[in-house]
């Protein structure tokens, strides 16, 4: 790998992770992101299946890219992406069933997600396939982290603890109560509402960093937008 | 909003709000009388940590601290927290409910002037939403001691027969619940002439206040009148085709916070409808979603959770009935530029 490519996987990398990112800048995916970001673990297990998904489809579309004819190029990639989330939900159902039973609809839910059709579509259909699965993890861990975080903030504001459900993946582990048993539970965190008003804190958040960091560097030259965000 | 001529007008945010809180005295005391004096301590505390985070938020975007400070808004917001809140709740309900509505609910939509949603209802709302148990409980109506009214604000142990006494709406609701008839359910105990001991004197000392701002012409007769008269009409309408299973008008006009909302929630200036003909629409609004909510919801009350939804519908409102410019006759189809 020369160091032309190095930096060309640095920038997917960084692009995925903090750029455009999908939760934070493309805003895209908001289902799962709002509906199983309850808990710390709901929300880590549901966007590491999405990581998942979204490296092996942008790697097995990225492969198959010349063989899929252009018109028909969005019902090809579904099935593709359909085929891989079975296999995971099926997965789930047999090893982490207790999981699987508090994320239902939202494994199957991985197919109609939008950030995996629109990184095959964007990016996967133009580039090879390593280039194509680096990008669909970046992406996908893009996703991870911020639903990891709005996971845990929801979690200790809405319950007082973290790693709820924790015994559903290891057995026998405990979640942690951080806030003493007492602690009442502000519920609406754990609500749809807390989902919305937390994740716009933590977009004003990203915004405020980026704004100080281009003033303060005024020289920076600024990244090109990514088409794939449209 | 409104068109030319732009008259100025001697008047400013200060003496609205001083006068808003100087017609809130009325009920204010109607409520220590009824309840105790939990409701001085709450309002003591809602004014303190809303000044404090008006404070913080302002030196955070950099604005002038103290002469926003002196505008009373935020006290404002503060009290009518305190007012619709059951008294006597732990300390930290109160501190979080004013601080989220002077925080998110004010500054981060840019502050005084800006907020789409009334602070103080979005307040009642995270709490009410996430606290359904306490913020039911209010206090029997014998009141008791201060010493022990103190200690439970301070998050003391709740000996929760003396706290809890329903209010008529929530009398109400499990009455109806348990199948028992409106006129069944009005012989209990919490019930006095019309809408629940002691409630209807809450009620009409809101009205009072409400009818010393329209005399000193801080807010219009459009809200309130559109409140009150659709309030009427709806639970009206049911309470006649059947009164075994809704409630008279006279209970839902003088019951929960009717009164309050009409004459001090809704003509909220920044995040209520501004043209004559939109607060019409914007007040009637609220008391059909706040009625249904009340005859078919979960919560006992939905003068809140009415008041935020039509707050939410008050940019259309504004653009489709902005008034024609003087000399026109025809509005411009998309309701004029603004």
């Amino acid at each position: 790998m020369n160091l032309e490519e190095r930096t060309a996987y640095g920038d997917i990398g960084r692009k995925g992770l903090w750029e455009n990112n999908t939760a934070l800048v493309q805003l895209l995916g908001l289902c799962p992101l709002l509906a199983v970001s309850n808990t710390l673990v709901n929300a880590v297990s549901l966007s590491l299946a999405t990581v998942l998904v979204m490296a092996l489809a942008s790697g097995a579309v990225a492969a198959l890219r010349t063989l899929i004819p252009y018109e028909i190029r969005i019902p090809v990639f579904i099935l593709i992406i359909a085929a891989l989330v079975t296999c995971l939900d099926l997965a789930f159902n047999a090893w982490l069933h207790e999981l699987y039973l508090v994320l239902g609809i939202f494994i199957p839910l991985i197919v109609t997600n939008c950030i995996v059709l629109a990184r095959v579509e964007a990016f996967a259909a133009k580039n090879s396939p390593l280039a194509a699965a680096w990008d669909g993890a970046a992406m996908g861990v893009g996703l991870l982290w911020v639903l990891a975080l709005l996971g845990s903030a929801r979690e200790l504001i809405g319950a007082g603890t973290l790693f709820s459900g924790i015994d559903m993946i290891i057995p026998g582990a405990q979640a942690f109560r951080l806030l003493g048993d007492d602690y009442p539970g502000l519920l609406i965190a754990i609500l749809p509402p807390g989902a919305f008003i937390l994740l716009g804190l933590l977009i004003a958040a990203r915004n405020a960093w980026v704004a100080r960091a281009t003033a303060t560097r005024p020289t920076a030259p600024h990244a090109p937008a990514d088409a794939a965000s449209a | 909003m409104y068109n030319s001529p732009y008259l100025r007008q001697n008047t400013s945010v200060r003496r609205v709000m001083v006068t808003v809180l100087v017609a809130m005295l009325p009920a204010i005391a109607v409520q220590v009388w009824l309840f105790g004096i939990g409701l001085l301590l709450q309002i003591a505390l809602a004014s303190a940590t809303a000044l404090a985070c008006e404070a913080a938020m302002l030196s955070m975007r950099r604005r002038p601290v103290a002469r926003a400070l002196g505008d009373g808004s935020a006290l404002v917001t503060a009290w009518l927290i305190a007012v619709c809140l059951p008294p006597l709740l732990p300390w930290w309900m109160i501190v979080i409910g004013t601080s989220f509505a002077i925080i998110i609910g004010k500054h981060l939509y840019g502050g005084l002037g800006q907020n789409p949603f009334n602070p103080a209802m979005l307040a009642y709302c995270v709490l009410i939403i996430s606290f359904p148990a306490l913020m039911s409980q209010w206090p029997g109506l014998q009141g008791s001691d201060p010493a022990t009214q103190l200690h439970w604000v301070l998050g003391g142990e709740r000996a929760l027969d003396a706290v809890t006494g329903a209010t008529p709406l929530d009398a109400l609701r499990t009455g109806l619940l348990g199948n028992a008839d409106v006129s069944a359910v009005m012989q209990s105990a919490a019930f006095g002439h019309v809408a629940g001991a002691g409630w209807e004197w809450v009620a009409l000392a809101w009205g009072a206040g409400g009818l010393l701002l329209l005399a000193l012409r801080i807010i219009t007769w459009h809200i309130p009148v559109a409140f009150l008269g659709a309030m009427a009409l709806v639970s009206g309408v049911a309470w006649l085709i059947d009164p075994s299973h809704y409630a008279s008008p006279a209970f839902h006009l003088l019951a929960g916070g009717t009164m309050l909302g009409a004459f001090f929630i809704a003509t909220d200036p920044v995040s209520g409808a501004t043209t004559p003909r939109g607060k019409l629409i914007f007040a009637a609004g609220i008391a059909l979603i706040a009625w249904l909510i009340r005859a078919f919801g979960a919560y006992p009350d939905g003068i809140a959770f009415a008041v935020l939804l039509l707050n939410i519908c008050v940019p259309l409102i504004d653009i489709k009935t902005q008034p024609p410019v003087f000399g026109h006759k025809v509005e411009p189809p998309d309701g004029g530029a603004r």
